[in-house]
């Protein structure tokens, strides 16, 4: 058992932090450092993209890539350093989609023309990805979708709709899950593709926005969509098993939630200390001190689970279910850390961004509406807590 | 970075199960909670037997020389079967304040007895105010020659009834105001010294605890360990190491739990079903396993850090709130999920609820560390 960080990893997060400091300078006005900032206006995805080339030149991008398409082979852990100086400066550029959910699931999938053809871009940064998974009547069921591709020629033409796309509205490829075969029930008679946006014709976007006004999330319509035939990723109708491969990246990819946790953690201690209620500051009140600290020991829990899961991949095998637990556990720090803020801001928490009333431009107000969505997406606190029933302790399925 | 115990971690985990299980069955468990003095000598010799007295004490003392995570391991396995004594009173508040602030002839006198399992210690530290903190400290110390007498009452002291030392923390000097460190010293106290008075109570975790008086004790200075009036540093180290000893003895207790849960649930017939095909019953087993997993990380990354040196208040306090917590929540949805029956005093689940309560309360419960996390972060 050994928790430290080996001289190369200490002067790596050195390097990633200098580079952080640097280029958080360059950020727009009122950058909160959350997804909102990406995905909710040009000037903050065209920020992210730019800082998304600069990642992608210095290799920091494709670290856990096999070699042959541009990777470095380093450890999840070494990973997980670089992933945490960027949380820790809220800053964007990794576009967890792509290079941490497509580009794994290609290089293990798909064909070599396949992998030519889209790695290259994720690996330089130049493009942003968006999951076609979801639709109106499968969300958790994920298996009931109905969104049909049928063969045509050199083509697979697909009708459908899916939803909650997060960032389909500035997004170049798409990954997409859809029925191959209607003959077949269920999870058998999917398959999955890979497609540029750009050159799909039959797509139609449509913003869906939170509760608190933003837009992240998309409603993808297809129709009569044409992707080539070997944009098939995996088996015709065996597209299922490739999902899965990806959930895993995926709910392994979300412990940027606890250093995001983290970073604002900072940001409240500070503003506990200089802010008096009454006659003392509110750093000074037992019930905050207590609550904070309460805050600082659950994201030092959802920290050492991350550097688990990073060692865990790194020894070869990562079980499922220790990857959904890990994604249990960052949103519901989550939602717990938005709730304890709002209690410790009182009425100033309820501002909203844009009044100069509101502390920290607004962050928590927004971190309070956007708590329920990450209970939900890659797989709802109840699917994951399935997995870990049936997976971690071999229940029967559920009744 | 390596989350994996060694080969010979593992080996050594193995057998202390077994041992545990054999040697320590819930009947034991039992008979010995009814028991006086609250642990089985005979118990206690086939484990010295084992060399487990001995495991952390240098070769030179009669010991193995092993580390602090070796002994953890063994706790985590002693805390899975309930296993009743003063192991961690003995060898983690005993043995390594002796080993790291004991003079060479204090570590001759105490180490080789303990690793021959035949010296039981208890530490004397807290006090009627029942506080883990410096500052509550009232029982004085006064030198006088080559010798200090002490006064004053400690409360409840684990086995104290039992031991052979007592490791007395007295203060020495009045401490300045706000400088409670100041001015505290150790004392190796042995237990037959005239006027030093033990009455043991019982308590929840079925650990028994004492109220020890002490009335003109005379302990002569060599006695003393460390240095005089800066006994603190040494106190703040065998708290944050009981603190997590305490935690590796839940997360056994909290392993254990859950898995006599999962397997009950399995079995259980309602409505014509296993209740573990509900999904409200997987759920909560979920959420026990959940507690476990986080519990037993955060643990030993703290254990880690301690045994390295590296500074880990704020991981020690995280660590015990957290598995403190986690243990008894488990207890509570274990108890739960076994029905009525889990509610018996015949049924095991009880041992592991009363404990974990108590396991909460032992080396600062979670609002105490809490404040201590506080001001970690700067509050």
């Amino acid at each position: 058992m050994d928790f430290r960080f080996t001289p190369e990893q200490e002067a790596a997060r050195e390097e990633y932090d200098a580079f952080f400091d640097e280029v958080m300078k360059e950020a727009p006005e009122n950058w909160l450092g959350t997804l909102e900032d990406v995905y909710s206006t040009k000037e903050g995805n065209d920020f992210h993209r730019r800082v998304a080339r600069m990642l992608g030149e210095k290799g920091w991008l494709t670290m856990v890539w096999p070699k042959e398409y541009g990777g470095q082979e380093a450890t999840r852990v070494a990973q997980l350093i670089f992933l945490e100086s960027m949380g820790e400066h809220g800053a964007p550029g990794y576009d967890t989609q792509g290079v941490g959910m497509l580009a794994p699931t290609l290089i293990r999938h798909a064909s070599e023309e396949i992998k030519r053809e889209f790695l290259p871009p994720i690996a330089r940064g130049e493009v942003t990805v968006c999951q076609a998974w979801s639709e109106p009547n499968a969300g958790s069921d994920l298996a009931a979708l109905t969104t049909r591709a049928v063969e045509d020629g050199d083509d697979f033409v697909l009708n459908g709709q899916k939803t909650w796309t997060s960032g389909a509205h500035f997004a170049d490829f798409m990954y997409v899950i859809a029925r191959t075969n209607p003959e077949e029930l269920r999870h058998r008679g999917l398959s999955y593709f890979v497609l540029n946006m750009k050159e799909t014709p039959g797509l139609t976007i449509r913003p869906v926005l939170s509760m608190d006004g933003h837009h992240l999330w998309d409603e993808v319509f297809f129709d009569d969509a044409r992707i080539p035939k070997r944009n098939l990723v995996g088996e015709k109708n065996r597209g299922w098993y490739v999902v899965l491969s990806g959930m895993e990246h995926e709910r392994s990819s979300l412990g940027g939630w606890v250093i995001e946790c983290n970073q604002h953690l900072k940001k409240l201690v500070q503003f506990c200390q200089e802010t008096n209620r009454g006659s003392e500051p509110l750093a000074k009140k037992p019930l905050v001190r207590h609550r904070l600290a309460q805050m600082a020991i659950e994201i030092e829990v959802g920290r050492s689970l991350q550097y688990r899961l990073a060692m865990l991949a790194d020894q070869g095998a990562l079980p499922m279910h220790e990857a959904s637990a890990a994604k249990l556990y960052a949103s519901e720090l989550y939602t717990r850390f938005s709730e304890t803020v709002m209690e410790i801001l009182g009425l100033y928490g309820a501002v909203t961004h844009g009044s100069k009333w509101a502390p920290f431009l607004g962050t928590f107000e927004f971190l309070y509406q956007m708590a329920p969505g990450w209970e939900l997406a890659a797989g709802s606190t109840e699917v994951q807590k399935n997995v870990i029933a049936q997976w971690g302790l071999e229940f029967p399925r559920p009744y | 970075m390596n989350i994996a115990f060694t080969e010979e971690q593992e080996m050594l985990r193995t057998s202390a199960r077994d041992f545990v299980e054999k040697e320590c069955p819930a009947r034991l468990v039992r008979q010995i909670e009814e028991s006086e003095g609250g642990y089985s000598p005979e118990l206690w010799r086939k484990m010295a037997d084992l060399g487990w007295m001995g495991l952390v004490i240098p070769e030179e003392y009669g010991g193995v020389g092993g580390s602090f995570l070796d002994l953890l391991l063994l706790i985590e396995e002693m805390g899975r079967g309930c296993l009743p004594g003063p192991f961690l009173s003995t060898l983690v508040l005993g043995a390594l304040p002796i080993m790291a602030a004991g003079t060479a002839e204090q570590k001759e006198e105490f180490l080789p007895k303990i690793a021959q399992g035949e010296m039981i210690l208890a530490l004397a530290l807290t006090e009627p105010s029942a506080r883990w903190d410096a500052a509550s400290i009232a029982v004085g110390a006064v030198s006088e020659k080559e010798q200090y007498i002490i006064n004053g009452t400690k409360l409840f002291i684990e086995y104290a009834h039992i031991a052979d030392y007592l490791l007395c923390v007295a203060r020495t000097k009045d401490a300045p105001t706000g400088r409670g460190e100041d001015g505290l010293s150790l004392f190796l106290v042995d237990a037959r010294s005239p006027g030093l008075k033990c009455t043991p109570f019982k308590t929840i975790g079925s650990v028994p605890q004492c109220e020890v008086v002490f009335d003109n004790v005379v302990v002569p200075a060599k006695n003393m360990l460390g240095e005089r009036d800066r006994g603190w540093p040494v106190v703040k180290d065998m708290l944050e190491r009981g603190a997590i000893a305490k935690c590796a003895e839940s997360i056994g207790g909290a392993r254990q739990v859950v898995e006599m849960t999962v397997a009950y649930a399995k079995e259980r017939v309602a409505y014509g079903r296993t209740i573990a095909s509900f999904q409200t019953v997987q759920h909560m087993c979920v959420s026990m396993l959940s507690y476990a997993d986080t519990a037993r990380n955060i643990t030993y990354e703290a254990a880690w850090r301690l045994s390295e040196g590296l500074p880990c208040a704020k991981q020690v306090a995280s660590a015990k709130a957290w598995a403190s917590e986690a243990y008894e929540r488990i207890t509570k949805m274990g108890a739960h999920l076994h029905g009525a029956i889990g509610f018996t005093r015949d049924h095991d689940l009880g041992l592991y609820y009363r404990r974990a309560k108590a396991a909460t309360l032992a080396f600062g419960d979670p609002d105490h560390q809490r404040e201590v996390v506080a001001r970690e972060i700067g509050l």
